[in-house]
């Protein structure tokens, strides 16, 4: 097991080194001045002159070959110093880290929606297979795979927020309200679009893991033995079908992070995405590769996570064997 | 002695894109109490499927037929409530599978598998069950049983797991085992051992054995009759002597020619020549036909009759001895 | 099993025949786009936000655009971007999937390693970050969507070569002394084609759902040109006056999206050898 979290963390290194290196060369090799905010006549309305440019890109770490300059960045990463917004010379990483619970929030709830509405309408529609239930179940899930979050979010602000009134449709609080209560109430429509998704694809693999499971000889074995069918899934097929939903949880972190930006700008919910498409408007782009890394970050933490829990709960890699399906 | 199990006219179909297969076809025979009985054929030929209709454990897109019948004791089976299947399963009759390492739950410790069993059967409490079950596995020959009772499959060699798998079928003593191939994926000298056990458990408890092989080696020194199954039907049928002795079929007599000897010295050991016909599709006649070294124009067009060929030995083949 | 029975299973599926179906009205629709009286870029102040009438079965935009015409056109980008993405993922993924399996080794491994960081990026926020520094045309939003979404191709193209490798009339044509690129793409690939069907199927469905969204927030193609996921950035601002116009790109997204998801999943059905057993 020791050796199971050595292996994954340094996979986890070079994963996040490559990333980081990938996503600064990108910006670094890009077209654009990143001072052209303060150039483009379209975009400010005083010039600036030469010296004044020259002092702004040694401030803003512009100065250097690339090796210099990415080790420079790297560095100061580490060390926390995550440089100040191009747009508004304000630190990023505060600028994140204000942000951050916000998008946090929305997340873990739109997660924890999903899994506890998946696991049972997985389960059903697997036993079922092929019946009328299963048909139901299934119908749903491949609409809520192919259903593009933000238009799901346009249509639910539109009867939810403006027909039945019952949910605000934009924002994260009542202006000068400051209760948990409000927040929830402004949160409610974005967990559910956020976790739609997420639902449909988790119910699926729940589906199709427990038709896998249920046709396992050791199913067999336990039917052969005289045990009662509710026994047999309860013993047997639902733990080694729930199982991989740890892995596949962590999978889904990418789709959940990008997700929660796009229903972040479909309901003004101030949080890392509302901020990630503004420093995109304004090529702030130590505030995208801030955000960039972050993302990374989580997603990385959250697959590392996953990983680990399922060692923990099959016995057969906590004992350092390797999985049998790779 | 008395019949513990008759099947009559039992056949199953697959209903699968390609057609419609038909795994087996019209097979009847009797389970004499005590006896051990192996189903000999290749694979494919339906002796799997036909053990799975005992247990009640084939699974759509298989059905049975309406003519078939499976008796035990005189009861229906095909009648069965749920309650008197999983009442029947296990300790009425009992399977052990060819491949333990996926016929036994991974994430489950070999304990608790045996102890599962025997509290759905019996009002034991938790300890009990438990004691039981460190007694079921040093009657297979498990050291350390206590010890063992704690570990998953993945810490047992192929021939432990598969010492498990048959105590865990023998739990409760049951008057039926199936054993489906219980020693194809084992080592010889383990093979040996096994069926040794086998024999021992059921000599001492008077319990009938269905065993299921492809190899008629392993059946010599146990089974008391024999069954050769083809494609989907009973080809030949008789005790242990008559088939290894006077074997009646060209089939049977093939197979015994591909089993190593040990008096063997210079002779190649024969093969049979082609495959098993395709069974969504079977011949009309005789389905051993076209690998037949002794056919005739007749065995294409026609399935034999089963003919008697000596006391409880008969045969369905359309040669007869003496032109043989 | 043959192509001919495969043909007959999908046909026989009635869901199958559906998609299908609505597939094609929809590049029919999105090919016979100019037959509408509409021009759909051009503004018509005084007829603008319309709602259902005989005139305008879909009602107009905020400046007066047949929002009808508008979607049609914008399936027209729509499914042009998810198709050429497509394409070019579905080669790229080929190639790199028949090159890493057939390879093996050193080569297999640092491949793969490739694709693992490829699939635990946010992929979405990537382009988006991207983007800020791109020209935005269609040629980037294809070449971005595509960037990230080879790699779902590769694996599975990867998974299937590893198993052809070792069928016996790639080990006869290999010592037969043909060379790796001519059994790469002579054997290899024939029979890596109803796999690389599925991909594509599911690739396109992607690629049509990544584009709407990226589009919606902005970054896709640009105005005046319509795409489903523009339409609905437009749509937005106008529910509270005129909710019908976020209404047809949406159904229109989810319909082709959906289509392409069955297809893609009823094909991975009938190729499961498991079913056929």
């Amino acid at each position: 097991m020791k050796k199971f979290i050595v292996n994954r963390l340094a996979q986890m290194l070079i994963v996040f080194i490559t990333v980081s290196i990938f996503s600064f060369s990108i910006i670094y090799f890009s077209p654009g001045d990143p001072l052209y905010l303060y150039t483009s006549p379209a975009k400010s309305s005083y010039k600036m002159t030469d010296e004044q440019m020259d002092a702004m890109r040694e401030e803003l770490g512009l100065n250097g070959n690339v090796i210099e300059r990415y080790l420079n960045w790297a560095g100061n990463m580490l060390k926390g110093d995550w440089g100040m917004s191009v747009s508004n010379h304000q630190p990023v990483k505060d600028q994140i880290m204000d942000k951050l619970p916000n998008t946090i929030g929305l997340m873990g709830a739109a997660l924890v929606l999903s899994v506890l509405a998946a696991i049972p309408l997985g389960l059903l529609a697997g036993y079922y297979k092929n019946r009328w239930i299963d048909n139901i179940i299934s119908g749903i899930s491949y609409l809520g795979i192919s259903l593009p979050a933000f238009w799901f979010g346009i249509m639910m602000i539109i009867v939810f927020s403006l027909h039945l009134g019952l949910f605000p449709s934009a924002g994260m609080r009542t202006v000068g309200v400051t209760s948990a209560a409000d927040v929830i109430r402004h949160a409610i429509l974005p967990v559910i679009v956020l976790s739609v998704n997420n639902t449909a694809v988790f119910v699926r693999y729940i589906r199709s893991n427990t038709i896998e499971q249920m046709e396992e000889e050791y199913v067999t074995t336990a039917v052969s033995k005289g045990v009662p069918r509710v026994q047999v899934m309860k013993n047997h097929v639902l733990k080694n079908c729930l199982l991989p939903i740890i892995t596949m949880v962590g999978m889904n972190f990418g789709t959940l992070i990008t997700g929660s930006f796009i229903v972040e700008s479909v309901f003004g919910w101030p949080g890392l995405g509302t901020l990630c498409m503004s420093a995109v408007n304004s090529r702030d782009y130590t505030m995208i590769m801030g955000i960039t890394m972050l993302a990374c970050t989580v997603l990385l933490i959250g697959n590392f996570l996953a990983d680990v829990l399922y060692g923990f709960a099959d016995p057969r890699i906590k004992q350092g064997k390797e999985k049998s399906n790779g | 002695m008395e019949n513990l199990l008759e099947v009559k006219n039992l056949s199953v179909t697959f209903r699968t894109l390609q057609g419609e297969i038909q795994a087996v076809r019209d097979v009847s025979f009797d389970i004499k109490k005590g006896s051990v009985t192996a189903i000999v054929g290749e694979s494919g030929c339906g002796k799997s499927v036909t053990s799975k209709s005992i247990m009640g454990l084939v699974k759509t897109p298989g059905f049975l037929s309406e003519e078939s019948k499976i008796l035990f004791q005189g009861e229906n089976i095909q009648e069965y409530t749920q309650a008197q299947w999983e009442d029947y399963r296990g300790q009425k009759c009992s399977i052990c599978f060819q491949d333990a390492l996926t016929a036994l739950n991974p994430t489950m410790t070999i304990g608790k598998q045996i102890m599962e069993k025997i509290l759905v059967h019996k009002k034991v409490s938790k300890k009990q069950a438990w004691d039981e079950a460190v007694e079921v596995l040093a009657r297979v020959g498990i050291p350390n049983p206590e010890l063992r009772m704690k570990q998953y499959p993945h810490e047992f060699s192929g021939g432990m797991r598969q010492r498990v798998m048959i105590g865990i079928a023998v739990t409760l003593n049951p008057a039926l085992l199936i054993a489906d191939e219980p020693t194809t994926a084992l080592d010889v000298t383990v093979q040996a051992d096994i069926l040794d056990m086998m024999k021992e458990i059921q000599k001492e408890h008077h319990m009938s054995i269905i065993l299921i092989t492809h190899d008629l080696g392993i059946v010599a020194n146990f089974a008391t009759d024999i069954i050769v199954m083809y494609a989907g039907k009973i080809v030949e049928r008789g005790s242990a002597y008559d088939i290894f002795y006077r074997p009646a079929h060209p089939y049977t007599k093939a197979l015994l020619r591909a089993v190593p000897r040990l008096d063997m010295e210079d002779e190649e050991l024969e093969t049979i020549e082609g495959a098993p016909p395709n069974m969504a599709n079977p011949p009309k006649g005789c389905p051993f036909a076209a690998r037949c070294k002794m056919r005739c124009d007749i065995c294409e067009t026609a399935f034999p009759e089963e003919i008697c060929v000596g006391e409880g030995h008969e045969v369905c083949c359309w040669i007869r001895e003496e032109e043989q | 099993m043959d192509k001919k029975a495969m043909k007959k299973v999908f046909l026989s599926n009635k869901m199958a025949v559906v998609c299908t179906i609505l597939v094609l009205l929809i590049v029919l629709a999105a090919i016979l786009a100019p037959l509408s009286p509409y021009d759909p870029d051009a503004s018509n102040v005084a007829e603008k936000m319309q709602g259902i009438s005989s005139k305008h079965l879909l009602g107009t935009d905020d400046i007066g655009r047949d929002t009808l015409t508008r979607t049609i056109y914008g399936g027209r980008v729509s499914l042009i971007v998810g198709f050429a993405s497509m394409c070019v993922a579905v080669i790229v993924g080929t190639f790199i999937g028949t090159i890493s399996g057939y390879m093996g080794g050193m080569v297999d491994v640092i491949l793969m390693r490739i694709v693992d960081i490829f699939m635990s990026v946010p992929s979405l926020l990537f382009i988006i970050a991207i983007y800020a520094f791109l020209p935005r045309n269609m040629f980037s939003l294809v070449g971005m969507l595509a960037f990230f979404s080879w790699t779902k191709v590769a694996r599975v193209v990867r998974a299937q070569t590893l198993t052809l490798k070792e069928r016996d009339f790639i080990i006869a044509a290999k010592s037969l002394g043909v060379s790796r690129g001519t059994i790469i793409r002579t054997h290899i690939i024939p029979n890596l084609m109803p796999q690389i069907i599925v991909s594509a199927s599911l690739s396109i469905a992607n690629a049509i759902l990544d584009e709407s969204a990226l589009s919606f927030l902005g970054y896709g193609v640009q105005l005046p040109m319509a795409s489903w996921g523009s339409m609905l950035q437009t749509a937005q601002k106008f529910i509270l006056h005129n909710p019908i116009m976020a209404v047809a790109p949406g159904v229109m997204i989810l319909a082709t999206v959906l289509c392409f998801n069955v297809l893609g999943d009823i094909l991975q059905q009938i190729l499961d050898p498991k079913l056929i057993k």
